[in-house]
């Protein structure tokens, strides 16, 4: 398939990911809001897993919930926006709508239509739960579209590639932001207001009740543990490790088998597949997840220089 | 709604008689309107917009800032043509597409209509779509023109005339084929009563038109080069390169090596046979055309001229749909096929020469005045819907240049109702029928009915405030197909029950 196509196709799955992370961190957080009433701060640590701190704090003078949810949701200026993220996931689908499902394009670009209608922030700061749900819902139909209406071949796994890496590094940043925001100091593991907030963590990749079934206790170590070394749950780092390195394989098999990017790409899963949490524990978890996230964006721009230049 | 009390007001009407009772090819579907419950047909072109915007089926328009796709307005009364209209028509655009192709190969060859004088030699030298580059070559199969999409027009006496050849990158295709789709939704029951003739043959036709040029490669690949999304016709490249089955391109995903193209794929430089370029011939190739081009591919024309690579539709083909070139097809008609033309031409001045420059600018507030070189209705003047100061711009910019001004005498275009709040209006129509030109010549039976929505305007192209309407071609024979019979009885033994 032509580069260019595989690019888009990749970047397309990413941007939508994208868009169903930041509005589960989003929902979670004004779940989190109701418990801990009075309390605004937790709109930080959403804005910088968005990676945007800098850029808020350019046009807000303070968090304020409205503030962060317009500038997490409809600031077109923010490029982690969802606003943003369908708008780019929109764009490249129409580079390659040739190349995609009629119901995918149309999914995509009826859900862009209905995020672009000026009354739509109005009617998401009124009933956000309802809003931010929609937008994990359009992800998921989109997955689903992808999955039931295109051939299995070079160009859905490099969907599945784009996805698969995009939630790896989503879950990474996740649990690295309320890692270091909600445990300033050791001695606070095991408080109420810690459990709250690591149940919030687990709601916010959408892990709760799969992690209850597996831990009874919810310590910082037991959700780390969930979120980065669980072979089965979906949206674990070694999950989505292990999926894109067989998309991979998918892609560049028979033809292109010594890519530097599936050396790269399996060298990480492979830290990750054998690695334990003490280990991670012991080498300090927000170092070790800012390793991988280092690690990850060199894989994708080697995939890049592999695929599409 | 309904057609009760429908006024031509003396226009000739597409689906209506003068009295407004409807004509014999639309008399099923103004049956089935007049049936429909009030606010019916309104909930149903409603339906039908928001189909258009969810399909994402847009244009852009240039310079305009909010930078919004627009969808192209919508009208959900179809333009039905008799069979019998459809054959002459059809008749009339095999020969002049035809007779242009001849016309072609002998300018850029051996140049004998110049040498008889049938057409002046210097019409061609100082058309801006003349090719140079292109002279001595003959393109694959003789085929200069794959695609041609001609805009007809039909006069108050009910004759079709041609208004305009597009023999570069017609467009608009896509949307005949997506009014259809959405033209089915809308009135399911009259498509089963009558025969309307179907269009989804068209990109099947096109491919294999296509797939003819590399006749011999045992799987040519054939792709469609687009500018790229910010081109206005984007959408339609992209639904043509799907609906075909074959690649979408931009010049970036092309290379030539040893003259034989090939595009960039994941696994490597994979040969490319047939291109079916949307680019234009100025922008294909920096090394032969606009150094400064980014949308083409440097080196495919001398891939094309070493035979590795066909274009469609070839390059320095627009000289024949040169608005002064236009003039003359008649002309050419005759002297190629020795046949008299069987569609007429609109009557048309010639600014350059100076006989008709005069009787153009002593009459232009009755002429409809267009630049030779432009397209998409730029740069004309309509004179009897003028002021005074733009008629007197208008003369001074031909004394200026009289060779890039043509003009013809208004004609008052044919009228198809519409729905205007919440009534039926006529509204002026033209109609560009598409011909692909391959093994053999297929004319899609349809068209591309542009219609004038602005209430007495008679400029139809989108860009212009224009719209545009499914067109039914009614089968030739015109009584109930056999579905529609079968479709009868069945209401027929419903309703005893």
């Amino acid at each position: 398939m032509l580069s260019r196509v595989a690019n888009s196709i990749y970047w397309l799955a990413r941007y939508i990911e994208r868009a169903e992370n930041v509005a589960r961190s989003i929902d979670v957080n004004l779940q989190l809001q109701l418990d801990l009433p009075g309390e605004e701060r937790p709109w930080e640590p959403v804005i910088q897993i968005a990676g945007n701190a800098d850029e808020f704090f350019k046009k807000y003078a303070h968090v304020s919930i409205e503030n962060a949810l317009m500038f997490l949701t409809f600031d077109s200026e923010n490029p982690s926006s969802i606003i943003s993220c369908v708008a780019a996931a929109r764009e490249n689908a129409r580079c390659v709508r040739e190349r995609i499902s009629s119901e995918l394009w149309i999914a995509i670009n009826q859900f862009y239509l209905k995020l672009s209608d000026p009354e739509m922030p109005k009617q998401a700061l009124a009933a956000p739960h309802a809003f931010y749900n929609s937008v994990k819902e359009f992800s998921q139909l989109t997955v689903g579209i992808i999955q039931g209406t295109m051939s299995h071949d070079v160009a859905w796994n490099f969907a599945r590639l784009g996805t698969m890496l995009e939630r790896a590094d989503q879950t990474s940043r996740i649990l690295d932001v309320k890692y270091y925001i909600l445990l300033p100091d050791v001695s606070m593991v095991g408080m109420a207001l810690d459990t709250v907030q690591w149940n919030a963590v687990l709601k916010s990749v959408g892990a709760y009740e799969m992690f209850h079934r597996q831990n009874s206790n919810v310590t910082p170590y037991n959700v780390a543990e969930f979120l980065l070394l669980r072979e089965d749950f979906p949206r674990s780092l070694r999950y989505c490790l292990e999926q894109a390195e067989i998309c991979l394989k998918n892609i560049a098999f028979p033809v292109k088998s010594n890519v530097e990017s599936i050396r790269l790409l399996g060298k990480l899963r492979s830290d990750v597949t054998f690695t334990t949490i003490e280990e991670i524990i012991r080498d300090g978890l927000h170092e070790r997840i800012e390793k991988t996230q280092i690690r990850l964006c060199d894989l994708g721009t080697q995939i890049w220089k592999d695929f599409f230049c | 709604m309904k057609f009760g009390n429908y006024n031509t007001e003396g226009f000739y009407d597409e689906l209506c008689l003068p009295d407004g009772t409807p004509r014999p090819a639309a008399e099923p579907l103004i049956t089935r309107i007049n049936e429909l419950p009030e606010g019916e047909l309104q909930r149903r072109q409603k339906v039908a917009e928001s189909a258009f915007y969810d399909n994402g089926i847009t244009f852009a328009v240039y310079g305009n800032k909010d930078g919004k796709d627009k969808i192209i307005p919508f009208d959900v009364i179809p333009r039905i043509v008799s069979a019998a209209d459809w054959k002459h028509l059809e008749a009339g655009l095999k020969q002049r597409t035809e007779a242009l192709n001849c016309f072609l190969t002998d300018i850029y060859n051996d140049r004998k209509i110049l040498r008889d004088k049938v057409v002046p030699e210097s019409l061609i030298n100082t058309c801006t779509a003349y090719r140079p580059q292109m002279e001595g070559f003959v393109p694959p199969k003789g085929i200069w023109a794959h695609i041609t999409g001609t805009d007809l027009v039909r006069d108050t006496d009910g004759t079709f005339y041609v208004l305009e050849d597009n023999m570069r990158c017609p467009s608009g295709v896509s949307y005949v084929l997506q009014n259809r789709q959405i033209l089915k939704r809308t009135f399911p029951q009259v498509f089963s009563h009558c025969s309307i003739r179907p269009v989804d043959e068209y990109c099947t036709r096109l491919r294999k038109a296509l797939e003819y040029l590399a006749e011999g490669v045992d799987v040519p690949k054939v792709v469609v080069l687009t500018p790229g999304i910010y081109n206005s016709a984007y959408y339609e490249h992209s639904y043509l390169a799907q609906q075909m089955g074959v690649d979408l391109v931009t010049g970036d995903d092309l290379v030539v090596q040893d003259k034989k193209v090939y595009a960039r794929t994941t696994r490597g430089l994979k040969q490319v046979h047939v291109i079916y370029r949307r680019v234009d011939d100025e922008f294909l190739d920096p090394q032969v055309f606009r150094p400064d081009s980014c949308l083409g591919v440097p080196g495919l024309i001398e891939a094309y001229k070493a035979g590795n690579v066909a274009l469609a539709n070839a390059p320095g083909c627009g000289v024949a749909d040169d608005k002064a070139i236009y003039t003359y097809v008649p002309e050419i008609i005759k002297y190629y096929l020795g046949e008299e033309a069987i569609i007429p031409n609109v009557p048309t001045f010639v600014c350059e020469n100076p006989k008709h420059m005069q009787h153009v600018i002593d009459h232009i507030e009755n002429m409809v005045v267009k630049a030779a070189s432009e397209s998409g209705g730029y740069g004309m003047l309509v004179g009897p819907k003028s002021t005074k100061e733009e008629c007197e711009a208008f003369k001074e910019k031909i004394r200026k240049n009289p060779r890039n001004y043509i003009a013809q005498p208004m004609i008052s275009l044919s009228r198809v109702p519409c729905i205007v709040d919440g009534g039926f209006e006529g509204r002026h129509v033209d109609l560009r029928p598409y011909i692909v030109q391959g093994k053999e010549t297929y004319i899609l039976p349809g068209g591309l009915t542009r219609v004038a929505l602005r209430k007495g305007s008679i400029v139809v192209n989108s860009s212009q405030g224009g719209g545009c309407k499914d067109t039914w071609v009614v089968a030739e024979n015109e009584k109930a197909p056999e579905l529609g019979q079968a479709r009868q009885w069945m209401e027929q033994q419903q309703q005893q029950q």
